[in-house]
């Protein structure tokens, strides 16, 4: 049973990533960049699964099973990015990390 | 009842991917974030993909989240990032929250998306169905992501070896 419209699921998918986006640019907490961009890759695939059913195949699905996986991996690298960089800087702030700038 | 539910999840994910965006707590904002998932995994066994929130539940809201928590909790940062809805960075941040929101938002209300009655499918629940399509159609990514997955193991044991080296050259 799909119950609301496409249109609906398209929306509250724009609504997820363009609030990831708000967060990615807005924050400094390094971590919470980190979080606001799996928000905007949940938001994708939640978009890619509302196409898959209303087109009735399986790729989409199968295509969200992959970016899980991928998704898994990116955050293991990604975090133990900002742990060795924490180690060595003592801070996750991404304002005080602006070492190429100068 | 059904678009109830609908609705009642996309406030819950929504309300819920603000909170990860505004909390000064970092740890709040990963709960924040667990919470944003099981609301998506809501909105998955809505559009019949129970496999999918399952999955989703138990790789993201298991692994991922809990990382998450157990990183924040082994950094120790404290709140002392200066998080105030002013200046330049945060004009730009909403002038981009619009555009994005209004050009996809106008897509998908005056687009040429085609909101027919879906067709019936068969379900995303049948894990036969993944199987199938994983061995046979997509065998060939399925190796590459076991290869990424070795990768990136090797990587994050590599990046959090401690590198005497280095620490004896500074």
């Amino acid at each position: 049973m799909m119950t609301a419209s496409l249109n609906a699921y398209v929306i509250v998918s724009a609504v997820l990533f363009a609030i990831g986006f708000f967060g990615v640019l807005v924050r400094r907490n390094t971590l919470i960049v980190f979080m606001s961009l799996e928000l905007m890759l949940i938001a994708s695939t939640l978009a890619l699964v509302a196409f898959s059913r209303v087109n009735g195949t399986m790729d989409g699905n199968v295509f969200v099973f992959f970016i899980l996986t991928v998704a898994a991996a990116e955050v293991a690298v990604g975090l133990a990015i900002i742990v060795a960089l924490f180690r060595r800087r003592h801070t996750v702030q991404i304002d005080q990390l602006d070492t190429l700038k100068n | 009842m059904a678009q109830f539910l609908f609705l009642l999840f996309a406030i819950f994910t929504v309300l819920c991917a603000v909170g990860v965006v505004v909390n000064k707590n970092a740890v709040n904002a990963s709960i924040c974030l667990i919470l944003c998932l099981v609301g998506v995994a809501g909105l998955f066994v809505q559009l019949d993909a129970y496999l999918l929130a399952f999955v989703l539940l138990l790789v993201y809201a298991g692994a991922v989240a809990a990382l998450f928590l157990f990183i924040v909790m082994l950094l120790d940062v404290q709140g002392k990032e200066s998080f105030g809805l002013r200046g330049f960075r945060t004009i730009a941040g909403f002038v981009a929250f619009s555009l994005l929101l209004a050009g996809i938002g106008s897509v998908a209300l005056k687009g040429q998306i085609v909101s027919s009655p879906p067709v019936t499918v068969a379900g995303g629940a049948q894990l036969k169905l993944y199987a199938y399509q994983l061995f046979t159609t997509y065998l060939l990514p399925v190796q590459i992501i076991g290869f990424l997955l070795l990768i990136s193991m090797l990587g994050v044991i590599v990046l959090s070896k401690k590198h005497e080296i280095a620490e004896d050259a500074k």
